[in-house]
């Protein structure tokens, strides 16, 4: 049958099993886009590419499979680059394909010509510049293989104009691309990490991302109790444990418990799981964790060794390598180990004001919000405090019911990456907990909400600031405030009804959190403006470049929340 | 103290797919981790398809960290140390 390069793409998409892509046409893009007609690929139309790209992201982080975004050359494709690089710090499976000029133009400063290519190299797993229908063919399965196998990550596939012009007789088409197996580590490996986790009289283990992007969250539940150990998450990996399950100490790093970061110190054995002791995880790398014999299980060799030398460095899948440990690793028990945990973390709890006396601050705010939402509510954030206090305060309990943008750090991420969640786990609910500096980051996403309707409520957490730039401003700057202070307000209700939303903005004086349960009870999308303190602090918070134990538990008197 | 019995640069051996953009994601890697890359020799094999390559880099302890970021580069087929090649090898290739 005669094809074209535009329907040749959609057709491996179809048999890729993509059904919903994200992304705007433009020029060079649109043989594409008429190649749609006739498809049962459904089209979401985002207000900006890199709404696309993280409606993209929202999908492939709740379904652990490459979810797909596309945009036209140039501005295009420049626009997309943020996702893309975040997608690449969070090792998340994403295909972006770019139109390009046609191949005659390519060089010529031509219209809407930029270089993709050479762009997106350095922020994505791999990339390509299709050249013909053969390496069509060829790229587009093999660029899914790349998304999600090994340590997953962005693919970016960029392809002339031409090239979705061409035509050619397709009588054989190629497999769809699927993910390869991870080669398994050595028996005698698995034996000496038995041995070292047998031996051990204070045993922790170290989770990471990597956990959740294997499947794994289950099986280091279970080690954790096999051999009696606390646990500690990255700010990636929340939502591995149950929150109330005693093993489990919450998050560790800058942002993480005192009690966290000091048990890490007395742990003789670390087992680090799918984590890559990025610099908010370790604070200090020199002294963290200086008395413990590290072990270190990754799927991406290269982490190996990267940041920590590991006594014990093993290369694998963290599924396949746990099914196999726990077969061979003896329970254990650690009760002195485990009292010692459980008193850190009782002499360490988070401090907040009494929630009848301040109902509004962000860490009473967001255990309410946890009481008024399912199990089963997906929740993702922007950055900035209101990240944090997500991070500290609500009780995740399974695995990707939390999507953030952790190593790049995105503000702008949370309401796009909301919208992709709703669609990728249909009949969920989906909160999306903003601050009024990264909700303008994105904030024409909520015309794509309102095309969907779906049941996405977004939750400004609104202090008039650009609050952990202030926040860092009032203690490690000499409370010389710079240009963190917005100076004009917004009414984010009446942007969201101009959208065509619900809009709502809770008064602090008439039972806001009564307020808060209604605006949630209604069934659809609803933007929420929740006015909190800007004096407000995300504590403890270890100072950038100090060693974890150093975190700040309290601010000065004329700021502090006791 | 400079380690007198360890050379200050060593060589790297790859095998690289042969196409437009093998070179850049090879220079840009050593480029972005900040690691010295400072010569390349590279030349297609007999097939065309595929290139060798030989590299002259710091001879530091990040160099494992380096063959283990080029191992997991799509178009890089394999990652040779080769202590056997000296630095005098660039030099005899000046003109």
């Amino acid at each position: 049958m005669q094809h074209t390069g535009a329907t040749i793409l959609r057709t491996l998409l179809e048999r890729q099993g993509i059904h919903t892509l994200a992304g705007i046409p433009g020029g060079a893009i649109l043989p594409f886009y008429d190649a749609l007609h006739g498809s049962g690929i459904r089209h979401i139309l985002t207000r900006h590419e890199q709404g696309a790209g993280f409606l993209a992201q929202g999908m492939a982080r709740v379904t652990g499979r490459a979810a797909v975004c596309l945009a036209t050359s140039g501005p295009g494709a420049t626009n997309l680059l943020t996702a893309i690089a975040d997608a690449r710090l969070d090792s998340i499976p994403l295909v972006a394909i770019t139109a390009q000029v046609p191949q005659a133009l390519i060089g010529t400063d031509a219209f809407q010509e930029v270089d993709t290519y050479g762009l997106t190299l350095p922020i994505t797993k791999h990339n390509f510049l299709v050249r013909s229908i053969d390496e069509l063919l060829e790229t587009i399965p093999l660029a899914f293989t790349l998304a999600e196998s090994g340590r997953p990550g962005p693919v970016a596939v960029d392809i002339p104009k031409d090239v979705l012009n061409a035509r050619a007789e397709i009588s054989v088409w190629p497999e769809p691309g699927r993910r390869r197996a991870t080669p398994p580590c050595a028996a005698t490996e698995i034996d000496a990490l038995a041995a070292l986790l047998a031996g051990a009289q204070r045993p922790l283990l170290y989770l990471g991302g990597g956990v959740i992007g294997a499947g794994a969250a289950e099986l280091a539940r279970a080690l954790a109790h096999h051999i009696d150990a606390p646990a500690v998450t990255t700010l990636m990996a929340l939502g591995t444990l149950a929150a109330d399950d005693p093993l489990n100490l919450g998050m560790l790093g800058m942002h993480g418990g005192k009690g966290t970061n000091l048990l890490m110190r007395e742990a003789d054995v670390i087992f680090a799981i799918g984590a890559r002791f990025d610099d908010r995880a370790t604070g200090k790398v020199a002294e963290f964790c200086p008395q413990a014999t590290i072990a270190h299980l990754d799927i991406d060799r290269a982490e190996l060794g990267k940041i920590r030398a590991a006594t014990l460095a093993l290369a694998g899948d963290a599924a396949e390598t746990l099914t196999r440990l726990l077969r061979r690793l003896p329970a254990q028990v650690h009760p002195a180990w485990r009292g010692r945990a459980a008193e850190l973390r009782a002499a360490y709890p988070l401090i907040h004001p009494s929630p009848a006396w301040e109902p509004l601050h962000p860490v009473n705010l967001i255990r309410s919000l946890a009481r008024l939402l399912p199990d089963d509510a997906i929740v993702t954030t922007d950055v900035g405090q209101h990240q944090m206090w997500v991070a500290q305060a609500f009780p995740f309990s399974r695995p990707r019911t939390f999507l953030t943008s952790g190593g790049l750090g995105t503000m702008g991420f949370g309401l796009p990456a909301a919208i992709g969640a709703a669609l990728g786990a249909p009949g969920r609910r989906v909160v999306c907990v903003s601050g009024d500096g990264s909700i303008l980051m994105n904030i024409q996403e909520l015309a794509t909400l309102a095309d969907l309707d779906l049941p996405v409520a977004v939750l400004v957490c609104n202090n008039a600031h650009l609050g952990l730039v202030r926040q860092q401003q009032e203690l490690f700057y000499g409370r010389r405030y710079s240009a963190s202070r917005f100076q004009s307000s917004t009414d984010f209700a009446a942007i969201a009804r101009g959208f065509g939303l619900r809009g709502v903005t809770l008064d602090p004086e008439d039972d806001p959190l009564g307020q808060l349960a209604s605006a949630l009870a209604a069934p659809g999308p609803v933007l929420i403006d929740i006015p909190i303190h800007e004096t407000a602090n995300v504590l403890p918070m270890v100072p950038p470049g100090a060693a974890n134990h150093l975190t700040i538990t309290a601010t000065e008197p004329a700021t502090a929340h006791a | 103290m400079p380690d007198t019995t360890q050379p200050a640069t060593t060589v790297l051996e790859l095998r690289v797919r042969n196409h437009p953009g093998a070179m850049s994601h090879i220079t840009g890697l050593f480029a972005r981790r900040a690691f010295n890359l400072e010569a390349i020799v590279c030349v297609p094999e007999a097939d065309h398809a595929t290139s060798r390559m030989l590299l002259l880099v710091a001879n530091d302890p990040k160099l494992e960290q380096m063959q283990r970021q080029l191992e997991k580069l799509h178009d890089v087929l394999e990652v040779r140390h080769r202590g056997d090649i000296g630095a005098g090898y660039f030099e005899a290739l000046r003109w």
